[in-house]
């Protein structure tokens, strides 16, 4: 047993030094009747690495790499290029087997990376502050919607129908529990966000609006009409950004006045790993800082007058504060945080720039393109790089037999939307910088075909 | 785990020592380097990728093209590497040597999960593929999912929850849900003192009242004062099994027992489930629920503070209400994912979705690799090394450090160890920094509330005898110190890459954020 470094030996003496007879002895407090005499029956027992390498690949070797085709799937996950270095500055055992950073002195690399992060996602987003990461963008949704909760003492969340709906089913579950109320629809397949209907229905009960920015279709609209009316009847705007990448091409939500901006952040140095683990982004404006859940970075100085950095504010969180806790998150995704920020560090202001610049032009390319195809209408007439084409026929059939001929042509939102027959023939497709242009001209053509 | 700031200093005391008088014009140390901030470091006009080249098309952006910088820093790869490998090295971690963090089981962290979980099979798929293009990965999920009942005794599992906490929330819903099917309304959830913070944040979010259950001065829960509680208010109890203490909870299935009859649910907090894999299923002591962490148990990496990943079993009464998604095995063998549109035939009583997707793969294929390659033999000799070395760690120094239950009996995986009987003026925390001088990594401290000044000491089962007789000297010398108010240790650590820092002063004037320093008036003057 490889990973066990007791033989024995050892453990007879170790036994003996405590005067132990066997190692029973130290499970006398399991009540004999439910202690286990030896492995558990019908599991298999240990194997050599070459077994269970043997056992995982051919696991792996059942699902269709998203990398071995051409791959137009987005929705809340995306795929981008992951520079090298990336993964092999994760990898580092310094960061990979350490944990949260409760011993500052010895948790400087973990701490100044998060202090690095928490700057980074604040300045993309366009916040005052962001924490030090969340489990993923559907749950720092749901945390948003609670912040707002506890800062405007109101309870009735106004949802855009833009909005993920694995977000707002998070959020439906939590609020039949916690006695919100969640005003939703889903949307319909026009070429206008519903912002202007969510104005009308601001109201003094209205904790929050959240939208989603691009939204669930791609779509992009000014935020700023939004947050002023939000604000004028003491709401909060929460605006929620699935594909980070965006805001290297957009304005940011924070610049158009949201208070609360969180997101996904699994497109930046992540990887689509069947969703998860991701990285839940969370930032807000400096008033709100003491309502905001999570972990934070703060800096500050050692006895010797060095700067240094250590957690902080942690009298919101559930290990001082227990039932009153701001939330109850303990673990988040720092290892995620980490590849992130690296990512974002290789690109810089002018990378991130350029790749959204990429993104965009690849999308609008795919878009014209598709456009083309006979019976296929472009919902959109502004996205970024993910974009809504209304099929002919019911897009579930036809996402499934573009992937039995090995094209992974987008997200229906029929799979999205299953109990929404008027949006059945609809086709979310995201176009990326893996994209190439053979490989929008194999799914236009394979789409023909299958519509022909 | 956790660290409490009640009682325990959160300034640094004056230095007294000069071990760290010479100074370098650099302020390295040899190998030691200090690394300024990327914002320092980067510029806006840097990159270290080069991007493929932008088809011309028009921009369809909607009139809403970002203008204003963003200032973000970018660095060439060279240096991009450099700077976060220079950061690395500021961090103790497990690759480095013991790392007896109680209650967060830092065990060794196999590189085999990580090549298994980097096929580009399981990293390069997307959560939304047709399902007959992931038969794979729904496959690992079921597979884990399996192995877990089967090590827990329960009848179903739920692997969407994203780290313990989530597990504990998923748990809780459960629950609240069954609860709600029978139509009744219960409003309290009995949580012990000794409990994680996790447990009562988790019962207050969504919005249960948490009551304390008092311990016996044996460090397990008073088995009469919770009957005597129980009622037709409570819906549940939240119990930490190992406990926090790192003691068995004898008595719980008596305790499951009572709160069944009363009508209530048993949350086990699962976090310690390593001490007692293969020994004992949770299911055979009358739990509902139980969350894993499959960060400690089953060695996921911890990563810096997580990813983890907290999968919840049930019992039969909980099984239905389990959130979706999850994946079942279909009469032709093939297996499907349950979600929202299959749910009214096959799960029609699941509280609903906790979170987008299918929870965290990645970790599900490091998990499984762990499971697989210990099997139910070496699963069994995890927690039975655990035990072993924590109890050695106990015995051999209980004579320096007061240990509150140890004249009681054997402990599980951890030792739990108090204050009393340092010199006056002495602490905990001096005892954890004089550990980091000695280069390891400090055991959980102020944690559980319940015994005064707590070091809680969790070896697990990666480490040798010699590596815990290393461990083992290294804190009896501190204990000893600290016992003889040797002055220095207030000052300690000495030799880490920073002394003591003030954290007093991080949250009176919070600095979440990097700006630009403003250039002070007499210096632009000059
Ligand atoms: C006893 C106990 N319960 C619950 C948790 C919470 O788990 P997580 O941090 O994965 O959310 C922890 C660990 O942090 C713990 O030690």
């Amino acid at each position: 047993m490889r990973y066990l470094p007791l033989n024995t030996q050892d453990r007879s003496a170790m036994l003996a030094s405590m005067g132990a007879a066997s190692i029973e002895d130290l499970f006398v407090d399991i009540p004999e009747e439910a202690r286990l005499s030896g492995p558990i029956h019908g599991l298999p027992m240990h194997a050599p690495e070459m077994a269970v390498e043997r056992h995982m690949k051919a696991l792996a070797s059942q699902n269709l790499v998203a990398g071995d085709v051409p791959f137009f799937m987005g929705a809340g996950a995306y795929r981008h290029h992951v520079p090298a270095s990336v993964d092999h500055l994760i990898q580092r055992g310094e960061f990979l087997t350490a944990y949260t950073p409760y011993q500052p002195e010895i948790a400087q690399g973990t701490l100044q990376m998060l202090f690095e992060f928490q700057t980074q996602v604040a300045r993309i987003l366009g916040c005052d502050v962001a924490n030090a990461s969340m489990y993923d963008g559907s749950t720092a949704c749901w945390e948003a919607i609670s912040m707002a909760r506890r800062i405007t003492k109101r309870a009735t969340a106004l949802l855009s129908s833009g909005l993920h709906p694995h977000y707002v089913g998070v959020a439906k579950t939590m609020a039949r529990f916690t006695g919100d109320a969640l005003v939703h629809q889903a949307p319909s397949l026009t070429a206008e966000t519903d912002i202007a209907g969510l104005i009308g229905q601001i109201d003094k009960n209205t904790s929050c609006v959240v939208v989603q920015y691009p939204d669930i279709l791609g779509r992009v609209e000014d935020l700023s009409a939004l947050a002023h009316a939000a604000q004028a009847a003491g709401a909060l705007l929460i605006a929620v950004v699935t594909e980070p990448v965006a805001l290297g091409a957009l304005r940011s939500p924070g610049e158009m006045g949201a208070d609360i901006v969180v997101g996904e952040g699994q497109s930046l140095g992540v990887g689509l790993q069947f969703g998860g683990p991701y990285v839940g982004l969370f930032g807000c404006k400096q008033k709100y800082v003491r309502q905001m859940p999570g972990r934070l970075c703060g800096e500050t100085v050692d006895a010797e007058g060095k700067r240094g950095f250590v957690l902080t504010l942690s009298t919101r969180e559930q290990h001082i504060r227990r039932e009153k806790a701001t939330s109850n998150i303990c673990t988040n995704s720092g290892l995620c945080a980490l590849a992130f920020s690296i990512h974002m560090t290789l690109l810089g202001e002018k990378g991130l720039r350029g790749l959204a610049q990429v993104n965009h032009a690849m999308a609008v390319t795919a878009a014209e393109r598709l456009e083309k195809v006979p019976g296929v209408t472009l919902l959109n007439e502004s996205f970024f790089n993910e974009f809504t084409l209304v099929l002919p026929k019911d897009a579930r059939s036809i996402v499934r037999a573009l992937a039995d001929r090995k094209i992974l042509g987008g997200v229906s939102l029929g799979r999205l939307y299953p109990d929404e027959a008027e949006l059945a023939n609809g086709l979310v497709v995201a176009v990326t910088e893996t994209a190439t242009v053979e490989d929008i001209e194999a799914f236009a053509t394979n789409l023909e075909e299958l519509l022909a | 785990m956790s660290m409490n700031n009640q009682g325990r200093p959160t300034r640094p005391a004056e230095d007294t020592g000069a071990a760290s008088a010479m100074a370098t014009s650099t302020g390295n140390r040899a190998l030691m380097l200090e690394e300024a901030l990327i914002f320092e470091i980067g510029d806006s006009n840097r990159t270290g990728v080069d991007l493929p080249e932008a088809p011309r098309a028009a921009s369809r952006l909607g009139g809403l093209e970002r203008k204003s910088a963003i200032g973000l820093p970018g660095l060439s790869e060279q240096e991009t590497v450099r700077h976060y490998t220079r950061l690395s090295r500021q961090n103790y971690a497990i690759d480095l040597g013991l790392f007896p963090l109680g209650s967060c089981t830092m065990k060794h962290n196999p590189r085999l999960n990580e090549k298994m979980a980097r096929l580009p099979g399981f990293a390069d798929i997307h959560p939304l593929q047709p399902i007959h293009t992931v038969q794979g990965a729904l496959a690992v999920i079921d597979e884990l999912g399996d192995w877990l009942v089967k090590l827990t005794g329960m009848a179903g599992v739920a692997m969407s929850p994203k780290a313990g906490a989530h597990g504990e929330l998923c748990g809780i819903l459960a629950i609240r849900s069954a609860l709600e099917a029978r139509g009744d309304k219960r409003s309290v959830i009995l949580v012990p003192e000794s409990a994680h913070g996790t447990n009562p944040a988790t019962a207050a979010f969504v919005g249960y009242q948490v009551e304390d259950i008092p311990a016996k001065p044996d460090g397990r829960v008073d088995v009469d004062a919770l009957k005597a509680r129980l009622g037709p208010d409570v819906a549940g109890v939240m119990i930490t099994n190992p406990n926090t203490c790192g003691l068995f909870e004898r008595d719980l299935k008596i305790i499951s027992d009572a709160v069944h009859e009363a009508g209530g649910f048993v949350y086990c907090d699962g976090a310690n489930f390593n001490a007692v894999v293969g020994k004992v299923r949770p299911g055979d002591l009358g739990v509902d629920a139980m969350h894993i962490n499959l960060h400690k148990t089953f060695s996921t990496p911890h990563g810096g503070g997580g990813p983890g990943s907290g999968p919840v079993v049930f019992s039969e009464a909980l099984a239905p209400f389990a959130p979706l998604p999850f994946v079942e095995r279909t009469e032709d063998g093939k297996l499907a994912l349950i979600e929202e549109e299959s749910m009214e035939d096959h799960h029609a009583s699941s509280f609903g979705r906790m979170v987008a997707f299918h929870g965290q793969m990645g970790m599900f294929t490091r998990a499984l690799t762990y499971i697989l390659s210990h099997g139910a033999d070496g699963l069994l000799q995890v927690a039975e090394d655990a035990v072993l070395n924590a109890n050695y760690v106990l015995r051999s120094l209980e004579d320096v450090l007061d240990a509150p239950f140890a004249a009681a009996g054997p402990c599980m995986h951890e030792a739990l160890f108090s204050d009393n009987g340092l010199a006056e003026g002495f602490s905990t925390l001096d005892i954890a920094k004089g550990l980091i001088d000695e280069g390891f990594h400090p055991m959980t401290v102020y944690f559980p509330l319940v015994v005064h000044g707590a070091m809680l000491v969790e070896p697990t089962e990666t480490e040798s005898k010699a590596a815990l007789d290393q461990f083992i000297g290294a804190l009896r010398s501190v204990a000893l110190r600290a016992k003889q108010g040797d002055p220095s240790l207030h000052s300690a650590p000495h030799f880490a890459p920073r002394r003591r820092l003030d954290e007093t002063l991080a949250a009176r004037k919070p600095v979440l954020v990097w700006t630009e320093p403003v250039v002070e008036q007499a210096e632009a003057a000059e």
